[in-house]
């Protein structure tokens, strides 16, 4: 028996895709081994880990628990889309001068749950920025540092 | 000329690939045409495999092999660091849950998976052995058949070793106080956030390896082997790895994918599951029993420590572990007379392996508790009892090892100014403190290249991992500083054994020390080479010529950058120098552990913390972390790495704890029952301080860093809660529930008069 596929659209980047997906493909397993976007990590695969954290519309998302015909349509933003050819985001600009980068694996979800904060609060206390990502672990345990950064991000966005 | 980098906070390396996505770790890779392999487990730890049909997975389309032990050579080739006891695949008896039966290669990852559950194994569940008591019971089943066992007087025990250590004479030594206890340091792992991934290619000419793996070499000599291959015609390629805390050390699954890919002709790649990594690395757990003699004035008289180990299926590296660890039982203390046993004994769970720590805080543990309870027993402060036995510097604390190498009094005091020891606390607070010491490296070789290319840029050729501690930006910096180049002009190449040369191993925080130490001498001795050419351009003698920082001195006074005078010395037709950075330290037979440990780590962790009495929780208000480093080449690395060892300090303390059912199954597999601290874990306010005096034998009186931060978390942490409850627990993790049944038991509150 060959896996049901399904035919769909999704905007990654800003580029469109169409695209025929197994329907029990995760939008993580579309994106690294369809798109070969693989800046988004796999790790827990149960949405505990927050390593493949990215955009969905307006959500921030862990795109293992999302199957990518719910993405059908949707708009998506990966840690790969959110440089621009000359700048680095506020929030990955910060992770390196605060030091926040040790492996590095975590750090493209952590990324994207920082950057999903403060779109939607300027202006985190420490504890909402602690609450914000305790959803992405770090097993190098940045933490201290990734705060600082995700603060010193918002600080430069204001 | 860009000088003096060493000291300074100098950003990662790598750090922009890994913000913006672009860092390919090895499931990233790409390799066209490459197989999926899905492996076949059972849902037990120890049964007798019956008969394994694949005929209905072999129907899925896209199955290219389907392997089980009849398809490997007779006798099962097996591997292993120092024992080679693993093997391939399993063969008449599993010996762990999750140890593969057979394994699956097609041509995507769905066809691997669908085929995996397809293949129809009998088997015969048999009674496993899971805990310590067990694995002693002579009535035991032993886990490794005698027959692998030949010539070992052990070989009908499930005991692999046992090491004996002692001096002074316990048994005449007389004590005022005598406290005995017997502490559990609980089954944890690694959970690197990148699970371990493997590739493997086959041709005539050999195989090619990509492995997330700290030791390229090691793997390289364990893949040569088994396959009867030359060392030459097997090429590991390890990129940067997602995290390793000594999960990637040794050999996991790369033999049996080598077997798979020279049977179909195609690549064959294995990526785990964040489950089946559980299932592959573990910490150690193990039950310290402990007898301490103490004089009424808080004197230690003598240790009486006797451990046994749980390694598991397989040796790995776990004897060392053991060996290594337990002959510093004793701490950082003067112990006139001590006697250590330390058993490493088989089971029916997954291999244990090395991890952060390296053994030692499963002694710590129990070590810093007897130090607090005879504290207490004698009314002493907790602090001033530490103080008072802790080895001087210079102090040859065990007989014919390295003498104490840090000044650990300036440690202690620093943590306990820092946490305001004896300062008046809030209600329902407590404070703890404790401190840890492990040994480093005893042995081992570091080569490194050095190629100074005709336009000043250097490449540095070496065998060390870069797994998040950061040894490509600290090597740079010594070498930017030693030739007198920028940073940026620097590329250290690391992790092809085809490219780089041998580096014994990413390890024992030796890279700094040993990898430091090499590519110091390659520095060395490429400036010799700057020289030679210096004075034959001048007609002068070699040593004549000075260079400092990039900058060639000639005699009468004469200045000119490196660049330049290398550049008049290799002339029209061009060039460059080469020289080989070589750092040895050689075994040492005749020591009990191989040799003396280059330095030792030390670490003194204070803690201020908050017991919620109602639900036994933990509320960490202050963690702080003092590492003597000797001279911090990088700050920021420095830091960055002890306050990650803290908090992985308190996964173990406070929340990790590997559950086993009674089928020897890990009943918490995955991210959602096996918890490691996040962001709402941390500590509130989380210290780092760093004791630099330049007494290290590292760049720059540099000592390695990076395991310090974790050794004795728990019993300061545990140290605290007593302090804060009365209540005495000699078992991690320090879980709510834990804490709250102490608490609430009164008969097992054990706070001494």
């Amino acid at each position: 028996m060959t896996p049901q596929t399904m035919n769909i659209t999704l905007v990654v980047n800003g580029q469109h895709h169409s695209l025929d997906v197994a329907v029990h493909h995760s939008l993580l397993d579309v994106l690294r081994n369809d798109l070969d976007l693989t800046g988004t990590k796999e790790c827990c695969a149960e949405g505990e880990c927050g390593a493949c954290t990215v955009r969905m519309d307006e959500k921030a998302v862990n795109a293992c628990l999302v199957l990518a015909v719910e993405a059908d349509g949707r708009d998506i933003t990966t840690i790969e889309g959110l440089a621009t050819e000359d700048h680095l985001s506020p929030v990955q600009q910060a992770f390196l001068e605060e030091g926040a980068v040790q492996c590095g694996f975590c750090i493209p979800g952590m990324v994207m749950s920082a950057a999903y904060l403060l779109e939607h609060n300027d202006a985190p206390t420490e504890e909402e920025i602690r609450e914000a990502l305790s959803g992405n672990l770090c097993r190098c345990a940045g933490y201290k540092r990734i705060v600082r950064a995700v603060q010193r991000a918002a600080e430069a966005g204001r | 000329m860009t000088t003096g980098n060493v000291g300074r906070p100098a950003g990662r390396i790598g750090g922009l690939d890994r913000v913006t996505g672009r860092q390919r770790y090895v499931a990233d890779l790409r390799l066209d045409d490459a197989l999926h392999v899905k492996l076949v487990t059972l849902p037990c730890a120890r049964a007798w495999i019956v008969d394994i049909d694949t005929s209905k997975a072999w129907e899925v389309p896209g199955v290219r092999t389907i392997f089980t032990a009849a398809d490997l050579p007779d006798p099962m080739p097996r591997y292993g660091v120092h024992y080679d006891d693993r093997p391939v695949l399993a063969v008449g008896e599993t010996k762990f849950h999750g140890e593969p039966v057979a394994a699956v290669a097609a041509d995507t990852l769905d066809a691997a998976q669908r085929a995996a559950a397809l293949v129809q194994v009998q088997y015969e569940e048999l009674p496993p052995v899971l805990d310590v008591r067990a694995a002693l019971d002579p009535a035991a089943p032993l886990v490794v058949d005698p027959v692998l066992r030949p010539d070992d007087p052990l070989a009908s025990t499930n005991i692999r070793r046992e090491f004996r250590y002692a001096w002074g004479d316990v048994d005449t030594a007389t004590a005022d106080l005598v406290i005995e206890n017997t502490y559990t340091f609980p089954m944890v792992t690694h959970f690197a956030i990148e699970p371990h991934g493997f590739v493997v290619a086959a041709d005539e000419s050999g195989v090619t390896v990509w492995s997330s793996i700290q030791h390229p070499y090691i793997l390289q000599r364990v893949m040569a082997r088994v396959l009867g291959l030359p060392l030459s015609r097997v090429r590991v390629i390890a990129p940067d790895p997602g995290g390793a805390f000594g999960g990637k050390g040794y050999p996991k699954f790369e033999p049996l994918l080598a077997y798979m890919a020279m049977a179909t002709g195609r690549p064959c790649r294995l990526v785990l599951t964040l489950d089946e990594t559980f299932q592959a690395v573990r910490r150690n757990n193990a039950e310290v029993r402990i007898r301490t003699g103490f004089d009424s004035d808080g004197t230690i008289r003598f240790q009486d420590i006797e451990a046994d180990f749980l390694m598991g299926a397989y040796v790995d590296i776990s004897a060392r572990v053991i060996s290594k660890s337990s002959h510093l039982a004793a701490g950082p203390y003067r112990v006139p007379n001590a006697r250590i046993l330390a058993r490493a004994l088989h089971s029916h769970t997954p291999p244990s392996t090395a991890m952060r720590g390296f053994g030692t805080p499963q002694f710590s543990w129990a070590l810093e508790q007897q130090m607090d309870e005879a504290a207490r027993r004698l009314d002493m402060d907790r602090l001033e009892i530490r103080l008072r036995n802790l080895a001087r510097k210079g102090e040859e604390f065990i007989p014919g090892d390295t003498p104490a190498d840090g000044d650990w009094f300036e440690s202690v005091r620093r943590a306990a100014d820092a946490i305001g020891w004896g300062e008046p606390l809030p209600d329902g607070r407590g404070r703890g403190l404790a401190v840890g010491i492990k040994s480093s490296a005893t042995a081992g070789a570091a080569y490194s290249i050095l190629r100074f290319l005709y336009d000043g840029s250097v490449f540095v050729l070496v065998g060390t991992s870069d797994m998040g501690q950061g040894a490509r930006t600290i090597l740079t910096q010594i070498v930017s500083d030693e030739l007198g180049v920028p940073p940026e002009a620097v590329n250290v190449v690391m992790g092809d054994t085809a490219a780089a040369p041998f580096d014994y191993s990413t390890s024992a925080s030796r890279s700094t020390v040993f990898m430091g130490g090499s590519v110091m001498r390659g520095c060395a001795e490429l400036k010799d080479q700057v020289r030679e050419m210096a004075a034959r351009l001048r007609g002068c003698e070699p040593e004549e010529i000075e260079i400092d920082r990039g900058v060639v001195t000639f005699p009468g006074g004469e200045q000119k950058g490196i660049v330049e005078v290398v550049q008049e010395g290799l002339g029209a037709v061009g060039g460059e120098l080469i020289a080989v950075g070589l750092m040895r330290g050689e075994a040492d037979p005749n020591h009990p552990i191989g040799g003396r440990p280059w330095f030792y780590e030390f670490n003194c962790t204070a803690v201020e913390l908050e017991v919620d009495r109602r639900t036994g929780e933990v509320l960490i208000h202050k963690h702080v972390t003092v590492a003597d480093v000797g001279k911090a080449i990088n700050p920021q690395h420095v830091e960055s790495q002890d306050e990650g060892a803290a908090i992985m300090g308190l996964g173990h303390t406070l929340m990790e704890h590997l559950v086993l059912d009674e089928h020897g199954r890990i009943v918490n597999l995955g991210a959602l029952d096996y918890r490691i601290p996040t962001t709402k874990d941390m500590p509130l306010d989380l210290e780092s301080i760093i004791v630099e005096n330049g007494d290290g034998p590292g760049p720059h009186g540099a000592k390695g860093v990076g395991e310090g931060g974790l050794l004795c978390v728990a019993a300061a942490v545990a140290s605290a809660v007593t302090d804060a409850t009365g209540v005495v627990i000699r078992d991690l993790p320090l879980t709510p529930e834990r804490i709250w049944r102490a608490i609430n038991e009164v008969t097992r509150s054990e706070v001494s008069p």
